[in-house]
């Protein structure tokens, strides 16, 4: 199927949040802070701007709690006091020019008594910086199984490294923006975001306003990856404060500098490995240490860490396994959500470590993996019990023969060995990625959806799922349309609206089409039991749903469900033990990298992407979301640098902060199997972050292979690699 | 303020069009703002991404980088003008997700594919590079590319 | 903001004898960049070259290209003449992107005056000579002259460019290499265009110094025949004529070694004395 709303983008008659005709409508703008920590003493503004002209708004304008809630209510919505970090919101400003607006904000000048700031998550913090607890740490997890101390005294070869990564920018080519007003006592909210429920529970909180009373909407979104996953609520909330006080319709659209300098990033990172092996190369202890830097507040830390740490010991057979993980608090800009959720930080690590380890054993890494590849029977690091049937070693071969991989190699030394300047490698990740909400997550998100038989005899879907690109609508639409036996045109997906469809849980996680799918499913289920006959489809249904109307006008014809849990889900939030997800995608990619020895540039030459993830609803829409995702990942190894100063991006351009173009990647070669998912819908597994998971280490692996040395810090930008090869120390 | 307005006059989507412009405005703002053709996006505003790629007398630029002032007497098709039946390729293809690229990114293509001789020279991944975008990794849009088979002979 | 429309050069030259602090805009790809928060180009007066058709011809005579300030790169890439140039398409197509190309102009470039101009170091390794023009006279000034320091110009208040004149002679050695962050739409990281004519040795670089910059210790290096065995051979030369810096782009360790292999590994097959 044709994804619905194509043409429209196609034709440029897609209208997002910037596109919608408002009328007479304000600008907003935000002045934020100078300096990474401090007390806010006074606030200048300054006489050169006729302020009457426009409204301002600050913390004591704030009528709820000054807090954008999420996990804890420790981020303000607009600064009182004190600062925790560059480009943090302090004052608002609307007028009805845009480039007034823009002026003005320049206009306000804060003054403060600077703090002494944190931000080396990998050291320790100094007295002066302590700003949580005795240690800054914002969260601490432990996974243990088995006796890895013992393990590791008994091994026969014991090999340590050390992994990091850097910093990534989302680069939604749509920045953040939002539109707000005020209708008939009712504060509205539309605009670019991924979940419109966070944003109504954030928004009725720091608003005082019950739900009744705060509308969310969503406005077709150019792209989240997770930068629009928390922070729209803060800029949701934002709009319609300014709205609220102005009593105006008010748009707030971030410029790109704006957007890469003052909104979440991903996670850096660092993880340590120790492992234990016995005489044959297979693992018998993983001893693993996650640090991540949150930034200066919570937001989703604690979950990311979390997901980081079940995925640290990546898809491989270990008794023993010791994962400790710390989120950091710094006063960096804060970090987020970002595709993959800390799972492509500690998997790099992993599969990096896994490469290390093959070559300290002289072992070739397909063979290592081959050796310790988790089979049916043994349990993850977790204690979960893998009994998929899929095939792991299987999907690692495939991806293999997809790349020539032996024959290639050799070719590559032959090349190699002769070229002045050029060297060539292959490298090899293998990972998972378990899908939707980690242990009992979803069971507390309850999430809801619901279908309605229109009296044509189409039926409505009611989500709040939205489409950032990811193709939800498409797969909603299909998932409805086979159940019922409709044709796609004769399914209404309703666009998401906190006061028409219910909470169907955020849109993240890879979770809508296996979970929000699953409980759609259902729903369809219930639309017939309420028309009496479960077995009804297609014209027979569209006739029953008619017919109801008929006989009952200007009724609704809903039916709902909720989630339900698979059977046999046990997971242990105190010790982090059982069934972490429901379901794992699992994967291998081969990456091919040519590296210039004058330059020391790194090339994706080419890439293939083999992955088990259930069903594949749609081909055209799940080659997409693999293909986009492993060029991200792509862009986070070789290019993607945020550089930092005073914990915030100075490089906050496109021209300074370069993702790859057409011309950076290779086609991406993309493999399904299938292996159906009972729990899914129409047995899918998640895949939208899992793509991000494989690239950075299996180019890592390839220039390893290249050139004989072990790149364990990305992004592998030229100047870095550098230092690796010439053993130069020029760049940080 | 002193700022006085330029009349101008262009083709726009083949239409004559005649205002006054605020001497700030880019061709971008003027689309988006004042002519009310929201189908061009912008992205960045620096000339990076090319979502606010425009034809300007038959060759695409970034209409964000253009004064308004500079499309008097020229013409300009945008997005708008684009045909349903000409993007059936793409939409197979997987061209367009989020969608927030892509009218630049059709906008070029289907330059490229008025100019197909230019593939003699140069790959369509490098003509294409002047349009960002995070979502596809660029296959479902090269893809979406008809690339009619260049007579040699011409050439 | 007062934008002046000019009909004629002549009447572009009067203004901007008139009221020299006017900014000439051609193609707009450097001045408009994150036009919205420009404010202090937004105070100025302007004054719009883009209609003077009388700027935008590329002329071959015979032993001459001329290229009026208005011509492209574009314009460049598409014309089969400049075969007989074959670094100005060459250097044409690693600029930005297509919608780049077809509205930047080699005048502007030359003006805007980055170290990282790529249209500027491959004019200059061909010996172009900058075509200045005013109320008062034209002059010529060679473009290896015309920089003076950082965004520093050979050119009066109240000049504009007029052309860009380009030798046309046989070359036995050309090259033009650009090292960006990324494979296409990328500013110069390292830059260098070299050649050899009957006029001997040209090497320039670009964004190794505070302007793009003809390196005349080396070239005497590689005239002379003095022998290289390896990149690093080259360093003392190269320090003596760029001085490269750290920057949000890159660092001056990276840019200084890379230049020098790059550099080496061009001449090696030109060079008997390279080896
Ligand atoms: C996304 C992007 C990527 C880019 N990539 C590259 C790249 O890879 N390599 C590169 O070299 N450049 C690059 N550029 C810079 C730019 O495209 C070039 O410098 C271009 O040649 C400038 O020409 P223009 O006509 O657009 O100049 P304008 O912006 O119109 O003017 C530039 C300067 O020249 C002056 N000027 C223009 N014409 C005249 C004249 N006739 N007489 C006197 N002064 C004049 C102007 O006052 C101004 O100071 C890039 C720019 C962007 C936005
Ligand atoms: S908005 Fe014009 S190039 Fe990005
Ligand atoms: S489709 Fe989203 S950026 Fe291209």
């Amino acid at each position: 199927m044709q994804r619905i709303e194509g043409v429209s983008k196609l034709v440029g008659r897609e209208r997002y949040v910037d596109d919608l005709d408002l009328g007479e409508h304000l600008w907003g703008a935000t002045v934020r802070s100078p300096v990474p920590r401090g007390r806010v003493t006074d606030l200048r503004f300054s006489a050169e701007v006729d302020w009457s002209e426009f409204t301002i708004v600050v913390h004591t304008d704030v009528p709820g709690d000054n807090t954008v809630f999420l996990l804890e209510a420790d981020q303000p919505v607009l600064v009182a006091e004190e600062i925790r970090h560059i480009h943090e919101p302090i004052v608002l400003l609307a007028h009805p020019s845009r480039d007034a607006v823009r002026r003005a904000a320049k206009q306000v000048d804060v003054g403060v008594d600077p703090a002494d700031p944190y931000f080396d998550f990998r050291a320790a913090p100094t007295a002066g910086q302590l700003q949580r607890g005795d240690d800054n740490v914002l969260k601490r997890l432990e996974i243990n199984k088995g006796d890895v101390g013992a393990a590791l005294a008994a091994a026969a070869h014991v090999v340590e490294g050390v992994y990091e990564t850097g910093a990534q920018e989302h680069v939604y080519l749509e920045t953040q923006g939002m539109v707000a007003w005020v209708e008939d006592g009712v504060v509205c909210i539309k605009g670019s975001m991924q979940c419109p429920y966070y944003v109504a529970k954030a928004a009725e909180r720091a608003l005082g306003l019950d739900r009744e009373h705060l509308r969310v909407m969503h406005a077709p979104t150019g792209g989240g990856f997770g930068g629009k996953e928390e922070f729209p609520s803060i800029i949701a909330i934002h709009t319609a404060l300014l709205a609220m006080k102005s009593g105006q319709t008010v748009k707030m659209i971030y410029e790109r500098t704006e957007d890469m300098a003052a909104t979440t990033k991903r996670h850096p990172s660092r993880v340590r490995h120790r492992t234990g092996l016995d005489g044959d190369g297979c693992l018998l202890a993983q001893d693993i240490e996650v640090i991540l830097d949150g930034g200066a507040y919570q937001t989703l830390s604690p979950v990311v860490l979390s997901r980081a740490i079940i995925h640290a010991a990546g898809p491989y057979t270990c008794d023993n396994v010791r994962i400790v993980g710390k989120a950091m608090l710094t006063n960096s800009v804060p970090y987020g959500a970002f595709r993959g959720f800390g799972a492509p930080q500690s998997q790099f690590a992993n599969e990096r470590h896994m490469d290390v380890v093959a070559g300290r054993l002289s072992l070739d890494p397909v063979e290592f993996r081959r050796r310790n590849l988790i089979k049916d029977g043994d349990c993850t690091a977790t204690g979960q019990v893998i009994d998929d049937g899929t095939d792991r070693v299987g999907v690692m071969e495939l991806a293999l023969a997809r790349a020539d991989y032996f024959d290639r190699r050799a070719e590559h030394r032959n090349f190699n060995a002769q070229h002045a300047y050029l060297r060539r490698g292959l490298g090899l990740a293998t990972f998972f990625h378990g899908a939707g909400f980690t242990g009992a997550g979803e069971v507390h998100l309850a999430s809801r959806v619901m279908v309605a038989g229109l009296p044509d005899g189409r039926v409505e879907v009611l989500t709040s799922s939205t489409e950032m690109g990811q193709g939800s609508r498409t797969v909603l639409t299909q998932i409805a349309a086979q159940r019922l036996g409709y044709a796609p045109v004769d399914i209404v997906i309703v666009d998401p609206d906190t006061h028409r469809v219910p909470d169907s849980g955020p849109t993240v996680a890879s979770r809508t089409s296996m979970v929000v799918g699953r409980i759609l499913d259902d729903a369809c289920a219930a639309l017939r039991q309420r028309l009496g006959d479960a077995e009804l489809r297609g014209d027979a249904l569209r006739a029953a749903i008619a017919a109801w109307h008929r006989e009952n006008p200007g009724g609704r014809l809903s039916a709902e469900a909720s989630y339900r849990p698979p059977p046999g889900v046990q997971w242990d939030e105190e010790n982090y033990r059982g069934e972490a997800y429901g379901a794992f995608a699992w994967a291998a990619y081969v990456a091919e990298v040519e590296v210039d020895l004058r330059t020391y540039t790194v090339r994706c030459i080419g890439f293939r992407a083999v992955q088990e993830i259930g069903r594949v609803l749609n081909e055209t829409l799940a080659r997409g979301q693999i293909q986009g995702g492993v060029v991200q990942g792509i862009g986070w190894a070789l290019l993607e640098e945020c550089m930092l100063h005073e914990g915030a991006m100075v490089n906050n351009q496109l021209t300074n902060y370069v993702i790859p173009t057409s011309a950076d990647v290779p086609p991406i070669d993309v493999i399904f199997l299938e292996n159906p998912y009972e729990e899914g819908a129409l047995g899918a597994k998640g895949i939208g972050e899992l793509p991000l998971d494989g690239p950075a280490p299996a180019l890592a692996n390839a220039v390893a292979d290249a050139l004989g040395v072990e790149p364990n810090v990305i992004p592998m930008t030229p100047e870095r690699m550098m230092d690796l090869i010439e053993g130069t120390a020029t760049h940080d | 303020m002193t700022d006085s307005r330029i009349e101008i006059s262009f083709t726009l989507n083949r239409r004559p069009v005649t205002l006054r412009v605020d001497p700030r405005s880019r061709l971008l703002d003027l689309l988006r703002y004042d002519l009310g053709l929201p189908g061009t996006k912008e992205g960045c505003g620096e000339g990076e991404c090319g979502a606010c790629t425009v034809h300007l007398d038959g060759v695409p630029v970034n209409s964000c980088l253009v004064p308004a002032w500079q499309v008097r007497d020229r013409a300009v098709l945008t997005i708008e003008d684009t045909a349903e039946a000409a993007v059936e390729r793409m939409l197979d293809a997987g061209t367009t997700q989020c969608g927030a690229c892509t009218p630049g990114v059709v906008m070029t293509a289907r330059w490229l594919e008025a100019n197909p001789r230019l593939l003699e020279r140069f790959s369509a991944r490098h003509l294409m590079a002047g349009n960002l975008c995070r979502c596809t990794g660029y296959d479902g849009i090269i893809d979406g590319i008809e690339i009619p088979v260049p007579d040699r002979e011409e050439a | 903001m007062r934008v002046d429309l000019a009909t004629s050069f002549e009447e572009a030259l009067r203004i901007k004898a008139e009221r020299s602090d006017v900014v000439p805009v051609a193609g707009g790809t450097d001045l408009l960049v994150h036009w919205p928060d420009a404010h202090a180009l937004q105070e100025r007066d302007w004054l719009d070259l883009s209609a003077l058709t009388e700027l935008s011809h590329i002329h071959f005579e015979p032993d001459t290209v001329v290229l009026g300030a208005l011509a492209t790169y574009w314009d460049v890439i598409q014309d089969q003449r400049f075969r007989a140039l074959p670094l100005l398409p060459a250097a044409a197509a690693t600029v930005g992107s297509l919608q780049i190309q077809t509205r930047g102009t080699w005048a502007g470039n030359i003006a805007n005056a980055s170290p990282a101009a790529d249209g500027v170091p491959a004019l200059m390794v061909y010996d172009a000579e900058v075509q200045l023009a005013s109320t008062s006279g034209r002059r010529s000034v060679p473009l290896a002259d015309f920089y003076h320091g950082y965004k520093q110009l050979e050119a009066r208040p109240e000049e504009l460019i007029e052309s860009i004149r380009v030798p046309l002679r046989p070359h036995d050695f050309e090259n033009f290499t650009k090292v960006g962050s990324r494979a296409a739409q990328a500013i110069t990281k390292v830059g260098m265009a070299v050649a050899h004519s009957a006029a001997g040795w040209r090497i320039v670089a670009n964004s190794m110094a505070p302007t793009v910059r003809r390196c005349r210790t080396l070239e005497r290096l590689v005239e002379s025949g003095g022998t290289v065995d390896s990149p690093d051979g080259l360093l003392s030369a190269i320090r003596a004529d760029v001085n490269p810096i750290d920057d949000i782009r890159s660092t001056a360790a990276y840019r200084e070694r890379v230049f020098s292999r790059l550099l080496y590994q061009t001449l090696l097959p030109a060079c008997s004395s390279f080896s």
